[in-house]
Parts: structure tokens; sequence; C-alpha cells
């Protein structure tokens, strides 16, 4: 079909900075559809961009109940955000239930678009109001723009043979057009992405390109809305060429490109958990890069497969959850014993047990640095955003066949399923780091280390070569040992092995007077808000400065120098002070204080900021 | 395997340089000579051969091999060796464990091995007690064993080594003794000639802690009549004279005469008669079956798994990283 747009030349045209936008409504509703629909024309637009998906962990809870709202919060703007915004500006609440646990983050005064067709008796009482929240004088201070969205979107399809049941299904479309209305994005993206995605249906493309033209229709037509609203493409960020990318498939790629880099065939063992199993998905469909999967039977046998991968010369490589890693804990001893490469990805989401598996939290810190039996150091890397997956990603490869280690990627919900625009990097920039195997009998031992401290690799099959390993404590010939000397060197040497990592990674920049009062430490995906944060409290006129850090274990040089030139480090994590932990326990001589925060959600702007300047008022 | 071997190996060829050090007099060191000297046989190429142990007693098998050799944790060693075959489907890789680190702590993944038929050979050795840890009673005790954590004796039933993996639908199951080099070499072949995982139990002497078990089975005065020798395409008969027979009727496994007995065939593509005779020697009087119970041919996992990569690559082109960064909607800023 082709797509007219209507003119809206009586209404005016606002242009606006940025907006916040949370679609809101049952699980079953296709909220995560419609955001990520909002978000690829929004980056095609050329706006900055970032997201925050929020679902219930049951795939389908009871229809219409507060437990099964689905929500997908946008912020997009015409110039450089960080976050997806602290409140929303509009709220597209599809039912009662929607409305209900949504309405108090949206912003005072703030719009809300409510699916009226949804506000029935029964409706109510699925979503446990009392009340109507239409008529109870609830939603007073909100701009509220009702809709039947059931019945426009029934009147839409009125000529389409699908059933009411389908017919009804298309309503999220129909609001995703009426929002296009209002935000003046074009259609064709999502009408391209439904004729591709539907293609096997041709009726269904039909219907929801039908509702989606509708919904824009309805804004330009009945005059909701007071007017349209553009959000110019930003200038602001650095050129180049950009895509969408979400976290987890940006490790995803990481790990074929990290493997290339290596010269090493990638092997994924794998077992599905939340919110990992999207990385096992997109390597499975990456199986022309030469990538091999395999989902094994448990955690610890997903962890043991990747092991033996990389024993056979390969690069293997885990990817799970909290729950998994605490699982693959012995086997990750047997890699670190017998020193072999090894890139475990952990996607944290909120503990301790089953926890809450898709909302996120930074808790499994001081389990990825020391949650092992023996003292068995490993270096952990902490991804910050989806658009640095890509390169985290590619550095925990290069340090685990560099230095003959398991590596400990540490990523998030937060990350794993927000999306961003990423400015694709120059590839030809990037320095492969090929593993060369050890051939040569001559002066040989399994574990005699080179200069960074790191031992030889042999592949097996190598004639000539061949050699035992195992997690029994060994002497330099690879032989068992419990010479109580011998212990005490190897302990010591797998130790400096993994401390030797820290010469080979920057000292992170200070953002912001690399002097003063203040110093605002952040590690993983805190790195948005927090940089929102100090902007926003530097325009109250806080004199904050701000750090970064990407690899967490061992920790970077020169921290100890940074630190000493403020009087305090203000460190706010989404766990209960892991890494201030950390960082007393390491470089005791500073003023660290906590900002634990463990709702499942992340940090707000405001609180960020709010914390800075109570700090500095002191 | 590239170059061709063309001399000749012995069973020195397969030592390596490390002191074995099981307790004198465990069956332990009659397998490890049985395998070495099969391995010197058929010519076997040490670097291509790798063997995979868990933990325990037998688990410190690789060591004393001169092949590549990954003694892992305990339980883990199919996990392990499901990843060393499938990311190099060309090495020989045998994996060796015990009754406890196969069928307790690591019986998830003996049964997943088994399913997904990777081209590997499994050697459990089952001695019936935890020998590393001192003399525990393991998931193939009889019930009633006294031992250390069981002074009044094991409540739980046990495992049948075969019937547990005729149950993971294995595709080829043995049982061998320590005490017969012939028979474990004959079943080494049959393994060898298998394509698919090779499960071999055998039964091996504890002289510590579970001295002779089986000697009510396998030992000189009795074995004739308390063992059953499976026979591809021979009548199932036992005794001295090879006059006693065995059929399966629908109660079972019942002797019979000479000329009523089954004629063994491993190759049938049900494993029902391979599991009536799995369970015989949990039967008052009844022999225990020894040789090939199951042979049969299936799909192979690493062959799939590394199909499906070139099927890819075939139909896609190998992937160039150029595109896969620079994919799917893109746009230009600047
Ligand atoms: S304890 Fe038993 S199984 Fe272990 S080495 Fe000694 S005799 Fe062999």
């Amino acid at each position: 079909m082709t797509t007219t747009q209507p003119s809206g030349a009586e209404l005016p045209l606002q242009q606006i900075d940025r907006v916040v936008i949370r679609f809101a409504g049952d699980s079953g509703d296709g909220m995560q559809i419609t955001g990520n629909q909002f978000t690829l024309t929004s980056a095609l637009v050329g706006n900055d961009l970032a997201t925050l998906p929020d679902f219930p962990a049951e795939i389908r809870a009871p229809v219409g109940t507060r437990p099964g709202v689905s929500g997908f919060q946008i912020q997009f703007s015409s110039s450089d955000i960080h976050t997806p915004g602290d409140a929303p500006d509009v709220l597209i609440a599809m039912n009662p239930a929607a409305l209900a646990v949504n309405i108090k983050d949206l912003k005072s005064g703030g719009t809300v678009v409510v699916n009226t067709g949804n506000f029935k008796d029964t409706d109510l009482k699925k979503a446990k109001c009392d009340t109507n929240p239409l008529e109870d004088g609830s939603l007073d201070g909100y701009r509220v723009i009702p809709i039947d969205i059931n019945a426009r979107v029934l009147e839409a399809l009125a000529d389409s043979e699908l059933s009411t049941k389908d017919k009804a299904r298309c309503k999220n479309f129909y609001t995703l057009g009426l929002m296009y209305w209002v935000y003046s994005r074009p259609l064709e993206p999502t009408m391209n992405w439904l004729a591709d995605k539907f293609a096997k249906k041709p009726e269904l493309v039909d219907a929801n390109q039908t509702a989606l033209q509708a919904g824009y229709n309805a804004g330009d037509i009945q005059e909701l809305f007071q007017g349209q609203y553009s959000v110019p493409k930003t200038e602001e960020l650095p050129a180049g060429e950009y895509r969408n990318i979400m976290g987890n498939q940006a490790v995803a790629m990481g790990l074929v490109a990290g493997a290339q880099l290596a010269h090493l065939k990638p092997v994924l063992g794998s077992y599905p958990i939340t919110p990992a199993s999207t990385i096992l998905e997109e390597l499975a469909a990456f199986k022309h890069y030469g990538v091999v999967t395999i989902q094994a039977e448990d955690e610890i046998a997903a962890i043991c497969a990747a092991i033996g991968a990389s024993f056979a010369g390969c690069l293997g490589i885990t990817s799970t959850s909290g729950p998994g890693m605490a699982l693959k804990g012995e086997a990750m001893g047997l890699a670190i014993s017998t020193e072999l490469p090894l890139v475990i990805v952990d996607i944290q989401r909120a503990g301790p047990s089953t926890g809450m598996p898709t909302k996120v939290e930074q808790s499994d810190l001081l389990m990825a640095v020391f949650g092992r039996n023996g003292d068995a150091p490993m270096p952990v890397i902490a991804i910050s955003r989806p658009s640095d997956a890509f390169e985290l990603t590619i550095e925990a490869c290069r340090i685990a066949v560099q230095y003959m280690t398991p590596v400990i990627l540490l990523s998030d919900n937060f990350i794993a399923n927000g999306a961003e625009p990423w400015c694709l990097p120059d590839l030809s920039t990037f320095k492969d780091f090929p593993v060369t195997f050890t051939t040569e009998k001559e002066g040989h031992q399994t574990y005699q280390r080179n200069e960074i401290g790191s031992r030889p690799w042999v592949k097996p099959g190598t004639p000539g070569m061949e050699f035992r390993i195992g997690g029994l404590e060994k002497s330099t010939d690879g032989n068992i040992s419990y010479d109580a000397d011998n212990h005490q060197s190897m302990t010591e040497q797998r130790f400096q092995k993994v401390a030797n990592v820290a010469n080979s990674v920057p000292t992170p920049a200070i953002d912001g007077p690399d002097s003063g009062d203040l110093l605002v430490l952040g590690w993983g995906s805190t790195v948005g808000i927090l940089t929102q944060g100090v902007i926003d409290a530097r325009k109250d006129g806080a004199n904050v400065s701000r750090i970064h850090l990407t690899h967490v274990w061992p920790l970077p040089n020169g921290l100890d120098e940074i630190f000493g030139r403020f009087k305090a480090i203000l460190v706010p994590e989404m766990n209960m002070g892991q890494m201030t932990r950390l960082l007393r326990s390491e470089l005791p001589s500073h003023n660290f204080i906590s900002y634990p925060k463990v709702t499942g959600q992340p940090f707000l702007t405001t609180e960020i900021a709010g914390k800075i300047k109570d700090i500095l008022k002191g | 395997m590239t170059e061709t071997i063309t001399k000749k190996l012995t069973r020195k060829d397969f030592q390596s340089d490390q002191e074995v050090r099981w307790c004198p007099g465990c069956g332990d060191y009659a397998i490890l000579a049985a395998v070495q000297k099969y391995m010197a046989d058929t010519g076997t190429d040490p670097a291509n051969t790798v063997f995979v142990s868990g933990i325990g007693c037998s688990s410190r098998f690789p060591y004393y091999m001169n092949t590549y050799g990954f003694h892992t944790i305990h339980g883990r060693a199919p996990a392990v060796a499901t990843g060393v075959k499938t990311a190099n489907p060309e090495l020989d890789v045998w994996l060796v464990t015990g009754d406890g680190d196969a069928l307790s702590i690591g019986g998830n993944h003996l049964a997943h091995i088994l399913r997904r038929n990777l081209n590997v050979n499994i050697l459990l050795f089952n001695n019936e007690i935890y020998g590393l840890t001192k003399g525990q009673y393991s998931p193939t005790s009889p019930v009633g064993t006294r031992k250390k954590s069981t002074p009044m004796g094991s409540i739980d039933r046990p495992f049948n080594p075969i019937s547990f993996a005729l149950g993971a639908n294995a595709t080829f199951a043995a049982r061998t003794i320590d005490i017969d080099a012939k028979h474990m070499a004959s079943i080494f072949a049959a393994a060898a000639a298998h394509k698919g995982t090779s499960f071999i139990e055998i039964m091996q002497n504890c002289v510590i802690f579970n001295k002779d078990f089986y000697n009510d089975t396998v030992s000189k005065p009795v074995r004739a009549d308390m063992t059953v020798t499976l026979t591809p395409g021979e009548k199932v008969l036992y005794g001295k004279d090879k006059d006693k027979g065995l059929k399966i009727t629908k109660d079972g496994v019942v002797k019979c005469s000479a000329e009523e007995a089954d004629v063994w065939d491993p190759t049938n593509e049900s494993a029902g008669a391979a599991f009536a005779y799995s369970y015989l020697d949990s039967q008052p009087d009844m022999p225990q079956p020894l040789g090939v119970f199951r042979a049969v041919e299936s799909t192979i996992y690493e062959e799939g798994v590394n199909a499906q990569v070139e099927d890819a690559i075939a139909k896609k082109g190998a992937g160039e990283l150029k595109d896969l960064v620079y994919a799917g909607e893109r746009w230009k800023i600047g």
C-alpha cells in the first residue's frame, strides 16, 4: 500500500529538543515491538536516543493485570543524550493496569494517551482499580487524551477478512501511527518492516499497515493533539555511519569479531537463561562466520564444553546470568588452573537466587572478581552501554588469548535490552592479535611463562607435543605437584599474570576538572545516567568530576593518584556497595562514599544530581 | 591424522613419563595396560588422541597415557569432551570415568552425551565404590552395602550402568572386565568400529575398599555359569559346556535349552532386547551378561553441528567483519 501523509498544515508544528515517551500495555499488546519500531524510525531520522524496555518475567501474566504490564521507554533528541530519561513526557496506557503502574512516573503536566476501549468494569477489576481513573480525578494535572483505540482499529479494518480478534491485535500499530503523527516521523520504515516481517501472510501486512496509517491519519484529522512536534536530527553526535544496536546483539558481534582477530574458531557453550539467551540465539545465526554453538544440558556443561573447545585450540565462550555464574564457579577454577583462554559473559540481573530475572542490577561484581574456591584470580571487564559492547567484547577476547586466562565480561539487563545509535567503527583500525600455537618441543614447558606471565598454547593434534593438564596443582612442566613451595609459587604466578593485565589497559580519563571536592566513579550501565547527573549538577553550580571504569579487575593503573586529588569519591552502583568495598580494600587511603540502589530500576539523573549537591553542601 | 606412522608402535609409546600411582593390585593397572596395548596394536596416533577424565581414581588415567590428556572436574568429563570433539572432530577422543563420577555427580552429562551421540569412546570403571574419597558406597553399590557412610547398609537402589546408557538412547553399550585382557581388547575394537558414542562399562576391582566384589560372578570357578557373553550372530549360551540358553519371552529373559536360545543381534533398531538383558543379573541365579548389548547407527552430533556451519558458509558465503557490523538499517551523520 502507499503511504499518504495528510498535511497537518492547519496545526502548528513546534520544534522541540527532546521527548521521553513510554509505551505501556499488557504483555500481549506488543509494546516491545511498538517501542522498537519507534526507536528504529527515530534512529533513521537522525535523533540521538536511548531506550529502556521493562517487561515482566512471565511470558504471559494474566491479561489485564498489573504484573502483566510491559513497558518501553525511549528518549529521543536533537542533541546528545545519555539516558532513556527519568520521567516520560508522554505515557501511552493501553489498559487500566498500564495506567496504574506507570502514571506515577509521568512528568507533572505530561500527556497521557489512554485507550478507553479497555476501561470497562471488568478491565478495571482485573487491574484492581476500585474507581475508574478516567473519572475519579486521579488524572487531574495531566493532559489526558482518551481514544477508543479498540473501536478505531475495528473501523479502520472493516474491510479486512481477519477475525475480530486478529484485527484487535493491530491496535499497537494504530497507536504507533498516532505517535508517528505527533512527532512527525515517517511511516516508511515500519511499513517496510511489516511487509518483511509478515511476508508470508499478506493479510497481516495489509491489516497492520492499514492500522498504522489510520492511527497516523487520526492524529491529523481528529485534532486530538494540540499540534505536531518535530525533533530534528541531532548535529551533536560525531560524524559517521550509524546503526541502532542493543547490548546483547553487540556482544554477539564482538565475540565473532574477537575470535576473527585472534584467528580462532569461536565455540559457544550456553544454556538458555534470561537475559542472556539472545546471545546464544544471535551467535547461532552467525554460523556463516564459522561460529559453533552448543546448547548444553546445563550451565556447568555449557562452560565445560567451552573449556573443552579452548583445550582443542578454539576460542571457548559461555554466556549466562547470575544463577548460571554461581553454577559455573568450579569450572572457572579449572580454566584458571589449566590457564586456558575463555570468555564468560554475565548479563547481570537482580538477585539473589532467581531474584528478578528481567530487572537490572550490578550485584555480581564481587562474585565475578572473587567468587571461586581457592585463590582464583581472573580479569573482569564491564560493558557500559550498547555502543561500547562491541569493542569491550573484543577486548575480553584479546585479554583471554594473550594472557591465557578466562575473562569475565559483565553486562546487565539494562544494556542487554537497551538500544542506542552506534557510530560504526572503522574496522581497519582494529589490530588483530593472532594466536600462535606452539609446535616446537625444544625448550618447551607447559607452564613456562613469557614476559607478561602467559603460558604457551599447544593444540592437540600437534605431533610430538602431547601434554596432560588438569585441575590438580602442577609444576611448570605440567606434571602434578603437591610440593609446598611449588604451590606458593604457582599461586603467585597466577596472581601476577592477572595483575599484569593492568599494564595493557589505559588509565580512564577524567570528565571535568582533574582535582576537586568530588569525583563520581561509575562502572557498567550507569554511565549515561552518571554523565547526565553530573552535567545537571554542574548546571546548578556543582564542581564535580566523573570517571568510569570498564576494566574492573585488575583495577587500571593510576587510580590511586587520581583519587588522591579529590576530597571524596562518590560511587553510585546498583548493588549494596560492591565496587565501594573493592576500592576500599585495594586503595584504602581515599574517602569513598557508597550510593547503593537496588530497586531493579536504573538510577534517575535527578537522584545522582541531588546526591552530588547534597555531598558538596556538606 | 596427517602423517602415516611407519614405525611399529609398542605399549611403551603410550606410556607417559609419570609414575603410575594406583594402589598395588588395583584393577586400573590392567585396564591401562590393555588400552595402551590396544592403541599400539592398532597403530593409533598418540598426537591425535585425547583422553578426558573427571575426578576419581580412574580419572588419573590421562596422566599415564602419552597422548593429549585433560583431567577435568568431578562428573563433567562428558561435557568437556563434547567441547573438544565438537571443536575438532578430527581428534580421537576417549573418556575415562568411574561409577561415582559418571553416574552420581555427572549423571546428567553422561545421559546427554549418549543422547547426542558424539563419536567418542567412554570407559566407565565400575568398582561399585568411592575409592579416592576412601570407601563410601556408590550409585552402583547393591542395596545394603555397609561402608563408612552407610554403617547400617545403603538404602537406595543402584543404577545398572548398561540400563542407564540404554535408557539414554546410547547407540553402543558394552560390558567387560578388568581381569580379561582379551575380552577388553575385543570390546575396544568393537567400540572403535562403532561410529557414535561407545559406552563401555568395565567391571574393575578396587582392592582396597571393595576387594573382589565381583568374585561371585567373574572369578574362575564360577565365571562360566555366572556370566554370559553376548556375541553378535551367535546364540546366547553359557555354562562350561555352553549348554544353557537364554531367550526373551513376554515375562522377560528366561532360561531355556541351547536349541531355543536367542541369536544375539545388537544392531536391532529396538533397544528392547538389550534392555531386558542389561538387568538380567538383578534376578537371582541369572548370569551377568558381558559383551556388546547394542550397536546401532545414528546421527553424530559434532558432524551435524559442523555441517550446519559449512552449509551456512556455502549458502551465505564466509562472513566478513564488515558485513557483520555494517548491517541492518543505517544512516549517516555529518
Ligand atoms: S582405592 Fe581402589 S580404585 Fe582407587 S586406586 Fe586403590 S584400589 Fe584402585
